[in-house]
């Protein structure tokens, strides 16, 4: 019964055809972390309508957009939400309404659900319309953990995370400022 | 050995909380060989459980009882069921704190006759002097080993403290260092020194930093006279027909209701709970609450103005290397009402890891504003502004109408106006600091919104008559000789400073002044 979501489960058919793509697409980014591409890309919904979902993941890059980080961090960011409607049937109408009110807003300014707006300016306009809403409230406040606590996009903003076994940074370069 | 006491002994003095007030009071009586017990409310964590890890940490040891806001502040928009950031653990907020170290100035003990009148500031002088603390102040220092006291070395300014000092030079302030923080900067009573590890505010993994946890309950522990009862949150106070405090009720790790004996009883559960335990504790005799015959139980709630200001750079700045409070600029801080406002601020460094940043730089914003923001998170500096906030009666604790705890006790409401004092401070303070960042090349610069509470004081505070406060200058109760109050509400006014060595300072001198009461036999 359950769905895969549009997007990702088109990458993930690509990376399944290639041997060891998961080894082989790992990402260099700066800082010399290593991220696995591979765990959220084949996300498959659990109570939420596929495009639903897919909505959710489109709005949660317009209010946080991140130009570096890629969609599966915002599959990943937006995972709970789904989560909690499969065990609350409140959440789950909350959020399927919601979805869906954008959806008929998208459509009345735009001609096009709210995904398929081209404009990241459009889409925020929309969004701007109910920021006061417990529904784009539930999905901003959730995005504030679900994303920004993602230790894998911890390197990407340049935050090094846990340091204690490291020894800190007495001589890791807690000083080591040097443009002033 | 630590000791373990009857319930039905009725000769303890009975300690409510573990932190800077009551963890350091249970310490020094039980050094003194006074026999005491403290119930604390949180579990006992070690260093090895702590975690640098922002929000594993906040889940940890946090206050997460409910609690609820009101007033006009933004922490009751931003985070409604969060109006302060206190750890409810063996050591209270000393496991979190920075550490910075500061004493009072001496015309804020003489907040009322220094500033005068205030419109709808209730202003009152401390009931003591610079000068009758000063010599607990001392030892309050040497005990936390804090830098730039007693010869210690100050701790090397990390990256963030570079930016700070550089642009403070630029402004021409003078008084800029790496601070007087209780964090060792050399080996010191048994701790390790401070190896930067920049967690500070999640537990010190070192134990460079001092914290109740582990640098002041073993010892008491040591002595035979100290036990600390974890996961112990005491319900009530109860007192005997004349009116004394005869002992306490609490719920043990088993939700299981015990009552505890005590000769004395000290309030030490910070400024939110130690009011709502008094009010909890009314009682025929004492229908308002206990030790409230003033009124003034759960008012005159301060918070310290404060705010933040983070600069993005060009370049890179790294701030969360190293100690979270890496110095200080201390200019702003005297008293110059040509401002625009009495009183004054510092400015701390100050950094948060990604995940609080997003949590606190703007709460609720969204949008490439915002984003565009945390994209610079690692050219960013930042700095906090901390001053002194107006007492207000109406800013304060009271016991929710309807909503109770999983014990029955009815939750404490939070209310908080701004004072137009702590308005127009802000103000000055944003935009020193702005300055401050613009002269050594930020970009941008952000003026970030205070924070829940980690300063929370007041609520039950000293004063020279009883109709005035709810303690002498003891931090007894005006109304019950036998009942102290140990932690931060008991400041009269807040300073500029942050209030810990403030809070040691007094828990010294009280536990002095209780020995010799109870040597006399006088309670
Ligand atoms: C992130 C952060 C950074 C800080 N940095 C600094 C700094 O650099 N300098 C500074 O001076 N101050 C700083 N502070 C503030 C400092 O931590 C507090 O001022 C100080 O710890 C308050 O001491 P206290 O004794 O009043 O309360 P706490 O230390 O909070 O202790 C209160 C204890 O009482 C317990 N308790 C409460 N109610 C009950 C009950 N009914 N029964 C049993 N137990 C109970 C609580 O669980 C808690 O353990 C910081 C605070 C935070 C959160
Ligand atoms: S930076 Fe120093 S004081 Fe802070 S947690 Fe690390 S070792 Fe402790």
């Amino acid at each position: 019964m359950s769905q895969a979501i549009h997007g990702a489960i088109g990458r993930r058919g690509f990376l399944a055809g290639t041997a060891s793509a998961a080894a082989a697409t790992a990402i260099l980014v700066s800082g010399g972390a290593i991220l696995k591409p591979s765990e959220a890309w084949g996300y498959e919904v659990k109570a939420l309508k596929p495009g639903t979902m897919r909505t959710l993941v489109r709005m949660a890059r317009d209010i946080y957009p991140h130009d570096r980080l890629a969609d599966r961090f915002y599959v990943v960011a937006v995972k709970p939400q789904d989560e909690a409607a499969a065990k609350d049937p409140a959440i789950r109408n909350l959020l399927e309404n919601g979805v869906a009110t954008l959806d008929a807003a998208a459509k009345s300014k735009h001609g096009t659900p709210f995904v398929e707006v081209g404009w990241e300016a459009d889409r925020v306009r929309l969004l701007r319309g109910m920021e006061t809403d417990p529904f784009f409230q539930k999905v901003r406040g959730g995005l504030v953990t679900g994303l920004y606590n993602n230790q894998e996009v911890w390197p990407l903003f340049g935050y090094e995370g846990e340091s204690a076994s490291k020894g800190g940074y007495l001589e890791r370069g807690f000083d080591d400022i040097e443009w002033l | 050995m630590a000791a373990q006491f009857d319930l039905n002994d009725d000769g303890l003095v009975v300690i409510v909380g573990s932190g800077a007030g009551g963890g350091t009071l249970g310490t020094q009586l039980a050094l003194k060989g006074i026999r005491t017990v403290i119930l604390e409310a949180g579990g006992r964590h070690e260093i090895e459980d702590f975690q640098n890890d922002e929000w594993g940490s906040f889940a940890q040891i946090s206050w997460l009882d409910p609690r609820t806001t009101s007033g006009t502040w933004r922490v009751a928009k931003d985070f409604a069921g969060l109006p302060a950031w206190i750890v409810k653990a063996v050591g209270g907020s000393t496991i979190h704190w920075a550490g910075a170290s500061l004493r009072f100035q001496p015309h804020e003990f003489k907040a009322r006759t220094t500033y005068g009148e205030v419109a709808g500031a209730n202003l009152l002088d401390w009931p003591i002097t610079l000068e009758e603390l000063e010599p607990y102040y001392a030892r309050a220092e040497d005990r936390m080993g804090v830098t730039r006291t007693n010869g210690i070395p100050g701790l090397p300014g990390n990256n963030n403290f570079k930016v700070l000092k550089a642009g403070a030079d630029k402004l021409g302030y003078k008084a800029c260092h790496t601070g007087r923080m209780a964090i060792n900067s050399q080996p010191r009573d048994g701790r390790a020194s401070c190896r930067q590890i920049g967690f500070c505010f999640q537990g010190c993994k070192t134990g460079a930093k001092w914290s109740t946890l582990y640098a002041e309950i073993p010892k008491g522990e040591a002595t035979g006279n100290l036990e600390v009862r974890p996961n112990c949150q005491v319900l009530k106070i109860e007192h005997d027909p004349q009116g004394k405090v005869t002992g306490v009720v609490y719920a043990d790790g088993d939700g299981n209701l015990q009552r505890q004996k005590a000769r004395v009883v000290a309030v030490a559960g910070n400024s939110i709970e130690s009011p709502r335990l008094l009010l909890n504790s009314a009682s025929n005799l004492f229908p308002e609450g206990l030790a409230n015959s003033s009124g003034q139980v759960g008012r005159n709630y301060m918070r310290h103005m404060t705010g933040s200001v983070y600069g993005v750079f060009e370049d890179k700045v790294r701030m969360y290397r190293g100690t979270t409070m890496a110095g200080i600029v201390s200019d702003e801080a005297r008293h110059d009402p040509y401002r625009g406002f009495v009183g004054g601020y510092e400015m701390e460094t100050l950094s948060l890891g990604l995940p609080f940043m997003a949590a606190f730089l703007d709460p609720g914003a969204w949008g490439r504003e915002f984003t565009s923001a945390l994209d610079g998170y690692e050219h960013m500096a930042g700095m906090w502004l901390v001053g002194e906030d107006m007492p207000q009666e109406r800013n304060g604790v009271t016991l929710h109408k309807e909503t109770k705890d999983k014990y029955g006790m009815p939750v404490p409401n939070v209310h908080f106006d701004d004072h137009p004092n702590d308005v127009a401070m802000r103000n000055h303070a944003y935009r020193q600091g702005a300055e401050l960042y613009n002269a050594v090349g930020a970009v941008r610069t952000f003026p970030t919104p205070p924070y829940p509470s980690t300063h929370n004081l007041g609520t039950n505070r000293m004063s020279e008559r009883p109709r005035d406060g709810v303690i002498n200058k003891w931090g007894q109760a005006h109304d019950v000789g036998n009942l102290f109050v140990s932690d931060g509400s008991q400041f009269t006014t807040g300073g500029a400073e942050n209030p810990t060595l403030t809070i040691v300072a007094l828990a010294l001198r009280q536990a002095d002044y209780i020995a010799e009461q109870m040597g006399r036999n006088a309670i």
